[in-house]
This record gives structure tokens, sequence and C-alpha cells, in this order.
């Protein structure tokens, strides 16, 4: 098959070898589309206060509500349909990580190779920067950051990035000193490129693969995090329910046995980072070159 | 008079996803003691999984299916890997190519040859600084007593390869495989190891198998040489006779190769083709799509044969004339 | 050796330095400092106290210098909400963050790399399997979910252990500890395991890793030639060189540590330094919040600089660098 011999082709190949793998990247992309089509396919609109029932509230998994739903997961303390409140909270969750991800990555990524690519004083001390970050735990400095900034979507990406972008940088970096030494930098800067052409169109690109296997170490990480925040109620405010919200809302209830407003909604989180660190560990196992035999 | 080592029909294959992978299929050669045998092949050709295969140093997915190594009376090939553990390193030893890369950096000299020699036997530390300092004297090194507690990164490449030598050395074993142990080193180095070599191994009277790529540095030191070609041992014999007096296409190709047989100027004659992948070999004679004396007959996989002192496995051997 | 340690020693004071400085700075750039220090709906009498007492009306490089001095008098000034001062109240929360983070900590490295090394030596096997898949669970998890899971099995289900506070305490070295108490075990045991939980899910993938890379190696292959038995090969030769990435990344996950304790702590209620910064950032107990911030600057820098030094006497290829 021709398919195979392009390493993408190659890359999947082995990748479809492990089944686990296979299995939580397809948990992960059912996630990500039940999220993305959330309004859709909830059968409730959880912010819609006018379709609250206070009456149906607490209830557990299976009960039939006034309006003819049949909550499947049962009601939270405002009477919301936890499944709709799932959902949406999942939506929340991913789109907040992933841009802060993305973002994360785009900066650090620039930062590190730039770095490595200027040298000298201005090298050393941007990497001093980062490292002195990456001793400092993300949770503590998103904490602070939310501290200082509030709450908000916005603050909270920007306490996400500023949490995460050092681990991109650090690694860009590492790769990019890696990548500066060899003949091809020297060829591309003497034809000559201007050196932003030579970092992002030929140095970064190389550097990829280390940056892949952080990228897929951070996702999960920043999902946590995310979550984290907002269960202690520093991350998104009360009216964008994130997962880590539903389960800091149902904590309380849990002493009393009614366990499936938090439960249910850590679930769906504990599912969907597990999955993403399955599959994470696939292809960080792939792109390793010291277990290559 | 019995040979130290006699190895039979010893095949090591590796299973991988894509087949087996016949590193090893059929080699049998003899060792008598003080001995030194050059084996002698270019990357690919199984020299290294056979000097593996007789310390039972194969992992997974590799195996020995087949053979016998006879060696003081036992079965290598048939050991359990308790009784393995005493032969290895007490009467059988091993050498490997890249010193920084087989000591351990992080322990001392003299802890690293403590572990080599506690290996076989509870001692007393100072009989054991005894020991080292000897061996360590022995195979060239300087001040030894002064130096056991430094580290390998504290030594030159060719310093760091003498201490894994040494290492080798602790039990007097009576055979020693050494992987191309001068491979990694500085040319000037490599000499002085080689003679080095040379100078114990008559002293000692210990056997030595001595792998490498390389003809030359291989007919310096070895009494016989045995070439290998995909996995299987193409020709064997007495050095001198080899050198002079070639029968396989193939020994024959790599002698003319060899820079030093050309005088300068003339281009350096080469084997055409490469040697076939392990995974897919042809089913008869593996050098036939590479050699110019081929024809129909060497469809059939050749047999080792004796032709005088040297053992072959050709259907058309070069004659026995001078070359 | 002495002159790296003495080197890095120098380092952490110029970071030390730096950082009071950033703090420094980053106490005016939020507002006026006299906020800090006290609560909103102070008169403007107390405010002008303030003021000259702690010399917000001098130069700045001056009352950078009063600042220097008040750290160094450990002077935090007085909590708005408690009202004792703040020094006092961080110290009587210490002992409770230590035990249960050293606890955790302990318990993960004890548990977690012979676990790891054995995954690492037998990958392919069944229990090596099991260690990972329960790895990656533990390591995805977050924590307070755990706790949440935990708080749940152990204490409303099952009825085992308390779902929170701590327990009896014994007084040591000017100090209460709970760890001498067998009910200070009972009450200790669920949050130091949720603490416990991703440092050790770490601490097995970073064995296994390093273990099953190290096999593979060729300094692992002439060790066996020379007939070493797989279980000096283990314990002489891999744990040796897996120690050194190990304690880095443990040093660094100690902060971290300390960071998820603050997690831990919100969930059962326990009564450390972490529940104390998370009060205080809801009730805007400032002062609280500086000097936190401050006394985790000092700790980072402290157990860097420890790191670095165990690395180099773990690895002597790093002692020439000084």
């Amino acid at each position: 098959m021709i398919r195979e011999s392009t390493p993408w082709g190659r890359f999947w190949k082995e990748f479809r070898e492990n089944r686990v793998a296979v299995a939580a990247l397809a948990v992960v992309a059912a996630m990500v589309l039940l999220a993305l089509f959330a309004p859709w396919v909830a059968p409730q609109d959880p912010y819609d206060l006018a379709s609250l029932n206070l009456a149906d509230a607490r209830k557990p998994p299976g009960f039939m509500g006034a309006d003819g739903y049949s909550h499947w997961l049962g009601t939270d303390a405002q009477g919301r349909d936890l499944l709709s409140a799932i959902l949406y909270g999942l939506a929340i969750s991913l789109q907040v990580s992933l841009t802060a991800g993305v973002i994360a990555l785009g900066l650090g990524a620039t930062m590190g190779v730039s770095a490595a690519f200027v040298g000298g004083r201005t090298e050393a001390f941007l990497m001093r920067i980062v490292d002195l970050q990456l001793s400092f735990p993300a949770l503590l400095l998103a904490l602070l950051m939310a501290a200082i900034f509030g709450q908000g979507r916005s603050e909270l990406t920007v306490a996400l990035v500023a949490a995460q972008y050092a681990y991109f940088a650090r690694t860009a970096h590492g790769a990019a000193v890696a990548e500066r030494s060899k003949e091809y930098v020297e060829a591309a800067l003497s034809i000559p490129l201007r050196p932003r052409t030579v970092i992002f169109r030929h140095i970064l690109p190389n550097c990829m693969s280390p940056l892949i296997v952080v990228a897929t170490i951070q996702v999960a990480h920043a999902i946590s995090l995310e979550a984290t925040l907002s269960f202690l109620g520093l991350g998104l405010p009360p009216t964008e329910p994130s997962l880590g919200m539903l389960i800091s809302n149902g904590f309380q209830y849990m002493l009393s046995g009614r366990y499936w407003i938090s439960i249910f909604p850590g679930i769906a989180l504990l599912v969907l980072i597990v999955a993403i660190n399955l599959v994470g560990d696939q292809v960080r196992d792939q792109l390793n070159p010291r277990l290559t035999r | 008079m019995t040979p130290l080592l006699e190895v039979t029909d010893l095949a090591t294959h590796f299973l991988t996803r894509a087949g087996a992978m016949k590193a090893v299929d059929g080699v049998s050669f003899q060792l008598a003691p003080g001995q030194v045998l050059g084996l002698v092949g270019e990357s690919g050709s199984g020299k290294t999984v056979t000097g593996f295969s007789l310390l039972r140093l194969i992992e997974p997915p590799g195996r020995i299916v087949r053979g016998a190594i006879r060696f003081e009376g036992q079965d290598l090939a048939a050991l359990d890997e308790r009784a393995m553990r005493r032969v290895r390193g007490k009467r059988l030893s091993m050498v490997f190519q890249d010193p920084m890369m087989t000591l351990n950096p992080v322990l001392t000299i003299l802890q690293q040859m403590t572990l080599a020699l506690r290996a076989h036997g509870r001692l007393p530390l100072p009989r054991i600084k005894d020991r080292c300092v000897e061996v360590l004297t022995l195979v060239g090194i300087p001040g030894a007593a002064g130096r056991l507690d430094a580290y390998p990164h504290e030594f030159s490449g060719g310093m760091r390869q003498r201490v894994a030598i040494a290492i080798a050395l602790l039990h007097e074993p009576s055979l020693i495989v050494a992987d191309e142990p001068t491979t990694a080193l500085d040319v000037s180095v490599q000499a002085q190891i080689l003679a080095e070599m040379r100078d114990l191994v008559g002293r000692l009277g210990t056997s030595l198998i001595w792998i490498s790529h390389d003809l030359a540095t291989v007919s310096s030191l070895a009494d016989r040489i045995a070439v290998m070609y995909a996995g299987r041992i193409v020709e064997q014999g007495p050095t001198s006779q080899l050198l002079r007096r070639p029968r396989h296409p193939y020994t024959r190709g790599l002698l003319d190769s060899l820079p030093s047989r050309t005088p300068p100027g003339r281009e350096l004659p080469h084997i055409p083709g490469m040697m076939p992948s392990l995974l897919a070999l042809p089913p008869g004679c593996a050098y036939a799509p590479r050699c110019p004396r081929a024809d129909a007959r060497c469809a059939a996989a050749p047999e080792p044969t004796a032709l005088g002192a040297v053992v072959l496995r050709c259907h058309h051997p070069l004659e026995a004339s001078a070359s | 050796m002495l002159g790296f340690v003495i080197q890095r020693l120098g380092q952490a004071f110029v970071v030390m330095f730096c950082t009071s400085i950033l703090v420094f700075v980053g106490v005016y750039a939020i507002g006026n400092p006299i906020d800090v220090l006290i609560s909103p709906d102070a008169t403007q009498e107390i405010r002008d106290q303030l003021m000259t007492r702690y010399g917000f009306d001098l130069p700045l490089y001056q009352q950078y210098f009063g600042f220097v001095d008040r750290l160094l008098h450990h002077d935090f000034g007085t909590s708005l909400v408690f009202n004792i001062p703040v020094t006092e109240l961080i110290l009587n929360r210490l002992p409770a963050t230590l035990e249960l983070t050293l606890v955790a900590v302990l318990g993960a490295a004890l548990i977690g790399i012979p676990l790891g090394m054995y995954a690492g030596y037998r990958p392919a096997g069944a229990p090596a399997r099991i260690i990972m898949a329960l790895s990656t669970v533990g390591f995805s998890v977050p924590t307070f979910w755990i706790g949440l899971v935990l708080i749940f099995t152990f204490s409303v289900t099952l009825g085992w252990l308390p779902a929170g506070d701590r327990g009896e305490t014994v007084r040591f070295l000017g100090a209460d500890w709970s760890v001498f108490t067998l009910d200070g075990w009972r009450h200790l045991l669920l949050p130091a395991a949720n603490l416990a939980l991703f440092k050790l899910s770490l601490m097995i993938r970073l064995a296994r890793a390093g273990t099953r890379e190290l096999m593979l190696t060729d300094t692992i292959k002439f060790a066996r030639a020379s007939g070493q038995s797989e279980w000096t090969l283990l314990r002489r030769h891999v744990l040796r060189l897996i120690s050194i990435p190990l304690v880095a990344v443990f040093g660094l996950e100690l902060g971290s540590t300390l960071a998820f304790a603050v997690v831990t702590e919100t969930i059962y209620s326990w009564p450390g330094l972490g529940k104390l910064i998370i009060d205080s950032i809801f009730s805007l107990d400032r002062p609280v919040m500086l000097a936190y911030l401050i006394l985790v600057a000092f700790l980072f820098i402290v157990i860097n600089l420890l790191v670095d030094i165990s690395y180099a006497a773990l690895d002597p290829r790093l002692r020439r660098k000084a």
C-alpha cells in the first residue's frame, strides 16, 4: 500500500496496533463531538432558567421529570438535568483548555526556538526565566493569577497560558539547540534566508516531535488544571459551569448520599483525561527514538 | 587436542513483526586453547550476534534456535540461566565496542570491578583492591592503585577500553570475546591496544575471538580467521592461508578492497551490490547475487566443505594458487 | 564538590534577591501597597499610622530596604481575618502541611520506585501492564476528584476512616504533630494517599521508563557479561542510574505537591497552609497572601538548591562544572 510509506501512514499503522490507544482515541473523538454538538444533543438547555423546575432538584438518576424528560443522570441542586449540564460543561472545559493549550504552544515554542536562535545573553536570560517558572507549580501560579486578576473566562485562559507556556518553551529550546548546530541551518542562512524564515520554516518543524510529546501531556494537564481551579471556585464564573464547577457544586451533597451530582461530572472528567493520556502515551512511545529497536 | 570451544550449527533468529531475521544461520567453528580467532564480516553479517550468542546475551525477540556451543565440557546453548551466569565473566568474558557506553558513568572503577569480582564469590576488600591493581597494571594503566577511585569519564578513550579489558580478565577466563574493541578508538590508540592484546593473550594463554569488520586489523593478531556473510561463515582457515590464497570469492573481494593492496592513484576495487536483508535471504548461496562466478548450481546453499586447512561454503572455490 | 555547593548557594542568594524585588514591585503594581496590609474599611487615622510606620511616604528605594528589613525580621504584618501576626499564623499551620506533604512524598517514592522498576524490568508481563494502567489513571485524575472518591468510598460508604480534620497531636520540638498518634494516622491516611497518588504515578512511570531504557544499554549488557546477577544489575546499576532523573523530578514535584496540598487540605478540612491560603484568597486577607507568596518563593529556591546539589552528588560527571 502506498499509504504506508508516508510518515503519517507508518505512524498510524503502528498506532492501530495498540487497541487500547485506538479505543481511547475513539472515546476522545466521541467526547469532542458531543461537546461540539452539545446544544443539539443535550435533552435540556441547562442555562435556560425558565425550563428549570426546582421541584425536580436533587433527584436521582432515571427520574422522570415534570416536563416529560427522563433525567438519565439525575438532576442537580437547581433542578438542571445533569446529563445536559455535563455535556455543556464538557464543552466549556474543552474550549478553555484547548484554547489556552494552543496559545501556550504557539507562544512557548516561538519563544524557545527564537531564544535558541538568537543565543548569547538574551537566550540565557529568557531560559532562566523559563526555568524559574518551570520549578514553580502550575497550580500555584494559576491560583495566584486567578487571585490577582479575578474570575472570568479570559482571565482563566491567561492564567492557564502563563502556567503552561514554560513547558513548551523549554522543550522547544532544547530541540532547537540540537538543531541549530546542524548543517542545514547554516546552509539556509547562507542562501541567505531571513532569520524568521529559518526559524519558522526550517527549525521549528524539526522540533515538532518533542513538542507533540509535551502537547499530549499538557492537554490533559490543562483540563485538569482548569477543573481544579473551577473546583476551588477560582476559575470560571458560576454562569459558565465547567466540569470542575459541577463537581464542586455537588460536593456538599455527597456526604448526604446524593452522590450523582458530583460523581457523574467527575466520571466524565476522568474518562476524558484518561483517554487523552492513553492516546498521548502511545504517541509518545512511538515518537521516542530511544525505544526503537 | 580437544578444542576449548566447539560451536556446531549455531543459529540465532530474531522474531520481529516483519518475520524471522536469521542473524546467524548455521555457524560452526572451533577454537583451541590459546588461539586467536578473527571473526570478520561487514555490518549485518552476524558476527556480533555470534559473539553475543556465545555468552547467551541474546534477548527477546532473539533466540538461539538450534546448535551447540561446547565449552569446557558444557553445552552453553543448553544451560539454564543460573548455570550460565556462573560461566559468564568467570570462564568466558566479553569486551564491547565503546567503553564509554559499557562502563557505568556514575560508579568508580573500583566499584565496578568489585561488582564484577563479587559476582563470582565473596572477597574481602583488601583482596579485591589487590586484584584490581594487578589486572589494571597488566593492561598497561600506570599508577593503578591511585586511580581506583576515579570515574570512567576521567580516563581517555584508550584507557577506558583497557579498564574494560581488565574487568574481562579479573577471573582469568579461558576465552575472551572482543566485539570490535578498537573501532571506537583513535587510530593511534587502536594500534597500541592491538599490540597489547596480542602480548597479553600470548602471556596468559587466553583464547580470544576478535570480532571486526576490518580484515587488516584482525590479520596481525589472529591465528585463524572466519569470514562471515549473511549469517553464515563462508570461509575459515589459518590466517596466512586465507590472506595469501583466499578460496571464497567474497574473501577475495574483501582482500582486494583493502586500501593497502591497491597502489596509490589506482581506483579502489569494491564488491558490487549489497548484502541481502536478513529477513529475506535468497534460498541458495547468499553471496550469489554479487558473485562473478555464480551459476545455476548456486541456487542450492553450499554446505561447509573442507579444502585442505580451510573450510569453505562455495560451489566455485577459487584456485588454490597464490593470488 | 565544595566549590560547586558554594557556587550554587551564591546563585540562590541572587535569585532570592531578585525574587524579593519582584514581589516588592508586584505589590506596588497591584495597587496601593497600603491595601495589602490593612482592611479596605479601615479609618483614615489607622491608614496614616500605618503609612508612617511602614514608611510609605518615603522614597521607593528606602521603602524597599524597609521591606527587606521587615522580611528579615519576619514581620509580615497582621492577618486581617484572624487578627494575629501573620508569622505566628503561618507557623501554627506549618506542621500540619509539613507532615501531610512529607508522608505523601515519602510514601510515593518508597512505593512508586520499586513498582516502576519492576514494570520496566518486565514490561510485557501482566503485572507490569496493570501497574501502568493504574498509574495512567492516577496520573490523569485530578487530585480533587480522587479526594472525592476516597471520601465517598472510605468515609461515607465504608465508614472506616474519618472524612476530615486532623487527628490527635503530640508536642515535639515546639510544634504539634499528629504523626505520633494512632488517631493522627487515621486522619492522615486519606489525605496523604490522595496527595501521594499523582506523585506515585509519576514515580512509577519515570522509574519504568528509565529502567526500560537502561536495560537495553551496553552498560547493563556488559555488567551481565561479567556474571552479575539480575538483582545486582537492578540494585547497583539501574537504581543508581535512574536516581539522577528521579531526584530532579522528585525535587521539582515537591513544589507541585505543596501546591496540590492546597486542594487536598480544602477537601479534607486539613488545618494547614493550603487551606489557609485558599481561605485568605476568598476573604482577601492580603497580608497572608503576601507572606505565603514570599514563603513559597523562598521554599522553591531552597528546593532548587537542594536538587542541584543532589544532582551533582549523584552524577560525578557534573562535578567538574564549577
